[in-house]
Formats: structure tokens, C-alpha cells, sequence
């Protein structure tokens, strides 16, 4: 009846708080304080945290860069796409653009490369199956991470951010072998 | 002048003027979630990748329309006419200027209709979010400035009324709970709408050629400063709207209105961090912003629509134990009016929203584990748990209730709404589900083929993905019907509905017993007078008042953790990333 009357008591601010809502609010707190916690903890002891790192860039210099990574280290070819299989530890470029992930990329397992990865056009989502780790490709933007591949086998790369008619087609390869 | 009249079965005071509005916003809104239903079946038999039944050129188009007449414009205009509810109804005072909230009014049914002849020449397939570089037709991002003005107006118009009311004394003491809520929709409506105008001008400007270049990721940071805060205004909104129906079915008093005022002004300073959840794993944002931003400060929001979860059932209760419904813990919940759709509309809700729509919610939008679910469909299956079961079968229960006492209509079919949000929030909660699983295993969202037909490289998601969404999708034809349920009864009701007549009383409507007429006979009406005083003792015990509710509260919390944690241990399997 009161919720859409003013309260009962004019100064209904200092109307003491009944036991059981409080018991309930530091609780709720307690449990906010952990998960908000768990974000820095992960920093620390997790091993997926995203990097920061980035740079602005245009499609043109990052096209660059991309090609004469192909140019340097390109094995082999897989539906019209270069493989490619830099060096261990080496920066790697992938790029998105309508409607393909360029280019193919060897990896070995348990190596870290610094992966960099934008768009030449619109906004891509690269989605890596089927272990599902999901980024953002926004164009003008050179985007670093660090990745440890940790299991072998062929990897796929979706695309899952809008990118018009043909979005559905955009899918990469990424192979991880054992040596 | 006789601008007033009084429901005599619910005691709520219209004011001619206000009325007018309230009933226009109201159905107009309904109109468009007619609109955004119909492409739902679009979206649903093209997502159910065994029928597929639409091209993708077609797909995209309808699934643009159908996020942004959903989204925008059912849920905005008929919390326009909330608005209108909780300040000149609930305060009983004339509305400030209506004119201007008629302007208010226009500009927006202008702007959407524009918004929806871009999307329908097939021009403007860019999806609600409308990222740049993609570019939609001018007139596309001109209908949403143009709606964007004129909710501004009418929300300026909420907030004049809170000044007539109170300059010409038609309440006593603070305003009612429910108004206070509403309060909070319409302040972090400004701070929407603000971000809206940032963005899309000069994208609209882009459009026609003015402006030369907006950053991708500008944008995107912007864009969602309205994306995710307008829909804080739903969550300030449908949460008021919980109040007021324990209010008028249970007579419930909240339990402190110390508690649930100061959970409302968390949502103010609070909620409009989130829209840091959608740029999660965006380049060059530095972890710091993330989890402050993410986490809203640290969880302030959250707890503030945990505190919502315990006070809005815990009110029912108390008010049922008062009745003698006392024995063990939840007599009190059995003997509730589960038969009664306001009541059963607006628990679904309650339920749906804190168990899968909040707990999704903090997930997803937990820095790191954004990872693993950044734009898998994962994504709308949580906001279909917040928008849908959440705001608009709360907005279905309120239109229940608003349909005897606004309308004055007795309810067309009263046997299909007492089973409609079963149906609705049935077949909503199965496909929810579904899609929660199916975005686990890597399934994109805004996505036309999971076959990935014409790709140079094959990608096959395993069968139980494509078994997901399958059940999903049936899911989702079951909540399709039961959004057709609520059109039948809603626009039957005042098409057909018997003009109401001398009567038995609000509660007994529901049961198909007409009630009596409201004329406008009224020049002034009676101050709102502040709740009666609480009898001594009901809440003073040094106990639980409310002990069932305390234990769902705490069925919550352990699902919660739960869940919290094997996203983690998932996360703990992929690539390691640095």
C-alpha cells in the first residue's frame, strides 16, 4: 500500500534498518568485494588477461607490415591464402577484412608470439574455435597480444562482429603443431 | 474545471491531460513490440539452422529492425507513459505543460517511423549498434536523434510535474517509492540521451558528408554510454514497477524505504559505468578502466538490484504473513495470486531477471571472462533475460493492471492473460538457455548461416550447438506466441472490452467482473496523504520478517558463485594470453 504513498514516517531516513536486511546487504557486499577482487587477482596468478597494447594505424601501413611477414615466412598454400610460419617468439599479423582473415598462420605449441591483429575495413570479431576466445578488430587500431598456443591441432578463426552480407563467409585458419 | 477523475476501484487520481499521453505512449510502444514480434519469428526460423527460412540480405535487415523496435522503441514509449503514471497519477497533480510533452510525443513517433523506412528499404542492415565505418542512410541515424529529442522533452515534462506537485502541495511528506524510483529512470535517462546526441550527430553529420572520418573505437565508447545505460532506465523502471504491484495486489510496504531509496540512488551514481561491459576486448584500454568501469565501481550496481531482489519479494511476504499465510517458509509464495497475470507476469519477471539476467549479466561483464563470450550469442541470451523477461513482461504486468484502471476496459479474454506469462516467460526462459549454451560453445551471434555456406576454409561447430539452437528456437516460437497473448488481450481489451460499469472491486476484474465507471467530476483532488504508521511491533522484532525470501535470496547468492566460478575454471582452459 505505501510503495505509492509517501512513507509514513517524514523523516523516513532515520527509521532504523530491520536485522534481516542488513545481514542480506553485507553479504551481497562480501560477495561484491570478491568478484571485484578477482579481477586484479587474475592479473596476477590468471594466465588469460588481455593486454593493453596498441597503436593506431591505417589499413595501408598495416597491410605493409602484414605482407612482408608473407613475403618473409610463407610455407605453403591453402585456398588461395598463404600459410604462413614465422619465427618463435617473432611479432605475427593477422588482418580482417570483407571477407577473410589473412593470412593462414603456423604456430608451434607452447611458444609465445606477439599476435597483432586490425581491420582494413569495417569492425571484425575475431572469434577463435573451438577454444572461443572472442576480440574486438576495429580498424585504425593495431591491437598486440601475447598468445601461448597450448594445444596442438587446427584452429579456426569466425568472424562475430556484423560486417554485412558476406559475414558468414570470414573464416581463418590457425595450425598449432607439436615441434 | 473538472480535469480530474478518480478510479473507484483502485483510488488512483488521472488527470485528463495526462491521461491522454499516458494512453498514447502505451500503445504506441505497443505497436512497435507488435512490429518487433513479428520479426522475431524472422530471426528465430532463420537462427534454427534446419528451417533458415530467410536470406541473409533479408536476415540482417530484420534483425536490425527487430533489436531496434524492441529495444528502442516499444520499451522507451511505454516507459514515456511510466513516467507520466508516477508523477502526475501516483502525485495527483496536473502535468506540467502538455503540449510540449505532446511535441515530445510527435518527435518520436516522426523519428521512428523515419528509423524504420531506413531499415526497411533494406539500406540500413547495420544492426542497433550502427558501428562505424559501416554506414547506414542518413535518415537512419536522423530518426534516432529526432526519437532521442522528443523522449527528452517528455522526460523534462516528468520533471515540471514533480515541480507542479510539490509548488501546488497535492502530497504530503517525500514522494511515494515507486515516483522516486521513476526518478532514477528519467535522471539516468538524460545522461542516455546526452551520450546518444555525442555520438549520432556527428555521425549522422558522417552520413551527409560533413564530417570526414569518427573513430571506430570513439564511437563504440560513446555509442554504448547510451547502448547500456538506456538499459538502466528499463531496469529503474520495471524495479519501481515491482513496488508498485506488491503495493496495489498485497497492500506490501517496503520493507525500509531507507534500504530501497538508497538502492535507486546506487543505480544513479553507478549504472552508466557499464558501458564499459562491451569494450571488454577493445584495443588499448587499460585494465584499470576496464575493472573499475566494468565492476561499477565495485559492484555498487549490482548490489543495489540485490538489494531489490530481497526487499521487492520480501515486502510480498511480509504483507502475507500479515494476512495469516505463516506457515513455514513459503506458504506466504504458494498462496500468492499465481492465477492473477499482474502477480504471476511480475514474479516471472522478478525471478528470471535476478537468476539468469543478473548473474550472466556480472559474468559476461567480468574483465577476463569477457574473453570466452565477447559476441557469442551468449550476449543476447543475457539481455533477452534482462529486456525481455525482465522489463517487458514487467511492462505486460503493468499493462494488466493499467488496462481496468487507465483504460477503463474490462480485460478481452481474461483466460488467455492469466496463461499468457506463463507462456511468454516459459518459452522466453528456454530460449535463454539454449542460447547460453550454444554461445558457451562458440556460437556467433548476429550471424546468418552456422553452416558457414560459400567460405573458402570449412569451420564446423559440434552437433549439440546446432541441437541448442534448435531447442532455443522452439523456445523462442513459444515466447512469440505468448507476446501474441498479450497483443490479443491488450488491443482486444480496448477495442472490445466492456466500457466498465458499477462493480465489484480491482482484484475481482481479473476474474471477468466489470468495475465501476470514472468520470471526470474532480477540480482538485484530495492531498495524498503519507501511508498510515506502521503498528508497533510488525517490523521491530529482533527476527526475519521475512525468512523464505531471505532464503531465496540465498539460493540466489549460491547459484551465483556457482556459476561465477566455472566461468573462471573455463576461462583457465584457453590459450594463455598476456
Amino acid at each position: 500500500m505505501t510503495s505509492f504513498m509517501p512513507p509514513a514516517d517524514r523523516h523516513w531516513w532515520k527509521v532504523p534498518v530491520g536485522r534481516q536486511e542488513l545481514v542480506w546487504i553485507a553479504i551481497a557486499l562480501i560477495w561484491c568485494i570478491i568478484m571485484f577482487l578477482m579481477m586484479p587477482l587474475w592479473h596476477v596468478y590468471g594466465k588469460q588477461n588481455l593486454s593493453t597494447e596498441a597503436y593506431q594505424t591505417t589499413p595501408a601501413k598495416f597491410g605493409a607490415k602484414v605482407e612482408e611477414m608473407v613475403n618473409k615466412y610463407t610455407v605453403g598454400k591453402e585456398a588461395g591464402l598463404p600459410i604462413v610460419a614465422p619465427p618463435v617468439g617473432s611479432d605475427i599479423y593477422m588482418l580482417g577484412r570483407l571477407w577473410q582473415w589473412y593470412p593462414i598462420l603456423k604456430l608451434k605449441k607452447n611458444k609465445e608470439y606477439r599476435l597483432h591483429l586490425s581491420s582494413m575495413d569495417w569492425q571484425h570479431g575475431f572469434s577463435l574455435q573451438p577454444d572461443n576466445i572472442n576480440l574486438q578488430i576495429v580498424p585504425g587500431y593495431d591491437m598486440v597480444i601475447k598468445i601461448t598456443p597450448d594445444k596442438s591441432g587446427t584452429y579456426s578463426v569466425i568472424c562475430n562482429e556484423y560486417c554485412g552480407i558476406g559475414h558468414h563467409t570470414m573464416v581463418g585458419k590457425i595450425y598449432v603443431e607439436d615441434k | 474545471m473538472s480535469e480530474f477523475r478518480v478510479c473507484p476501484d483502485s483510488g488512483f487520481y488521472f488527470n485528463k491531460s495526462a491521461e491522454s499521453l499516458m494512453k498514447v505512449n502505451a500503445v504506441t510502444g505497443i505497436v512497435a513490440l507488435l512490429v518487433a514480434g513479428i520479426l522475431a519469428i524472422g530471426v528465430v526460423l532463420t537462427r534454427w539452422q534446419e528451417v533458415h527460412i530467410l536470406a541473409a540480405d533479408k536476415f540482417y535487415m530484420v534483425l536490425t529492425a527487430h533489436g531496434i523496435n524492441a529495444l528502442i522503441f516499444w520499451i522507451i514509449f511505454f516507459e514515456m507513459a511510466v513516467l507520466h503514471f508516477a508523477s502526475s497519477t501516483l502525485l495527483r497533480c496536473r502535468i506540467a505543460t502538455p503540449r510540449w510533452a505532446w511535441l515530445g510525443y510527435f518527435l518520436m513517433l516522426i523519428g521512428a517511423i523515419m528509423n524504420n523506412v531506413a531499415v526497411f528499404s533494406g539500406k540500413s542492415s547495420v544492426m542497433m549498434t550502427s558501428y562505424v565505418p559501416m554506414q547506414a542512410e542518413p535518415h537512419f541515424y536522423l530518426g534516432l536523434i529526432l526519437f532521442a529529442v522528443g523522449a527528452l522533452i517528455q522526460v523534462f515534462v516528468f520533471f515540471g510535474t514533480l515541480v507542479v506537485a510539490q509548488q501546488e502541495k497535492s502530497y504530503e511528506g517525500s514522494v511515494p517509492l515507486v515516483t522516486f524510483g521513476a526518478i532514477t529512470a528519467a535522471i539516468i535517462a538524460v545522461f542516455t540521451i546526452a551520450s546518444g546526441a555525442i555520438i549520432l550527430i556527428p555521425t549522422f553529420l558522417w552520413s551527409i558528408g560533413y564530417v570526414s572520418h569518427i573513430d571506430a573505437e570513439m564511437y563504440r565508447v560513446i555509442w554504448w554510454g547510451m547502448g547500456h545505460s538506456s538499459q538502466q532506465i528499463n531496469v529503474a523502471a520495471h524495479v519501481a514497477i515491482w513496488y508498485l504491484i506488491a503495493g496495489v495486489l498485497f497492500g506490501a510496504r517496503p520493507m525500509s524505504e531507507k534500504v530501497s531509496r538508497f538502492a535507486f540512488l546506487l543505480y544513479i551514481l553507478f549504472l552508466q559505468l557499464a558501458s564499459a561491459h562491451h569494450i571488454l576486448v577493445d584495443p588499448g584500454i587499460s585494465s584499470e578502466w576496464k575493472i573499475f568501469n566494468t565492476s561499477y565501481a565495485m559492484y555498487l550496481a549490482v548490489l543495489a538490484s540485490m538489494i531489490h531482489g530481497l526487499t521487492v519479494p520480501g515486502s510480498i511476504e511480509v504483507a502475507q504473513r500479515s494476512k495469516g499465510y505463516t506457515k513455514g517458509l513459503f506458504e506466504w509464495l504458494r498462496k500468492a495470486p499465481w492465477g492473477n497475470p499482474v502477480f504471476s507476469a511480475m514474479f516471472i519477471s522478478l525471478v528470471t531477471f535476478g537468476f539468469i539476467g543478473g548473474i550472466t549479466g556480472v559474468v559476461m561483464g567480468t574483465e577476463q571472462i569477457n574473453l570466452i563470450i565477447h559476441n557469442t550469442i551468449y550476449v543476447p541470451a543475457h539481455f533477452h533475460a534482462t529486456v525481455v523477461t525482465g522489463t517487458t513482461l514487467t511492462f505486460m504486468a503493468v499493462t494488466y493492471l493499467l488496462i481496468p484502471v487507465l483504460f477503463r476496459r474490462q480485460m478481452f479474454l481474461p483466460w488467455v492473460a492469466k496463461m499468457q506469462p506463463y507462456v511468454f516467460g516459459g518459452g522466453m526462459t528456454i530460449l535463454i538457455l539454449f542460447m547460453l549454451g550454444a554461445g558457451t560453445l562458440g556460437v556467433a551471434r548476429r550471424h546468418w548461416d552456422m553452416d558457414f555456406a560459400g567460405a573458402a576454409m570449412a569451420f564446423e561447430y559440434p552437433a549439440i550447438a546446432y541441437t541448442m539452437m534448435a531447442v532455443g528456437a522452439i523456445g523462442g516460437l513459444l515466447a512469440i506466441v505468448g507476446g501474441a497473448m498479450y497483443l490479443v488481450v491488450a488491443v482486444g481489451s480496448l477495442l472490445f472490452g466492456k466500457k466498465l460499469e458499477p462493480s465489484a472491486g480491482l482484484l475481482e476484474s481479473f476474474a471477468g467482473k466489470p468495475l465501476a465507471a470514472s468520470v471526470y467530476n474532480i477540480s482538485r483532488p484530495e492531498m495524498l496523504a503519507m501511508a498510515p504508521p506502521l503498528k508497533e511491533d510488525a517490523h521491530a522484532k529482533g527476527g526475519f520478517e521475512a525468512p523464505g525470501t531471505f532464503g531465496l535470496a540465498m539460493l540466489l547468492l549460491v547459484t551465483f558463485v556457482v556459476y561465477y566460478f566455472i566461468n573462471w575454471k573455463y576461462l583457465a582452459s584457453v590459450w594463455p594470453l598476456g
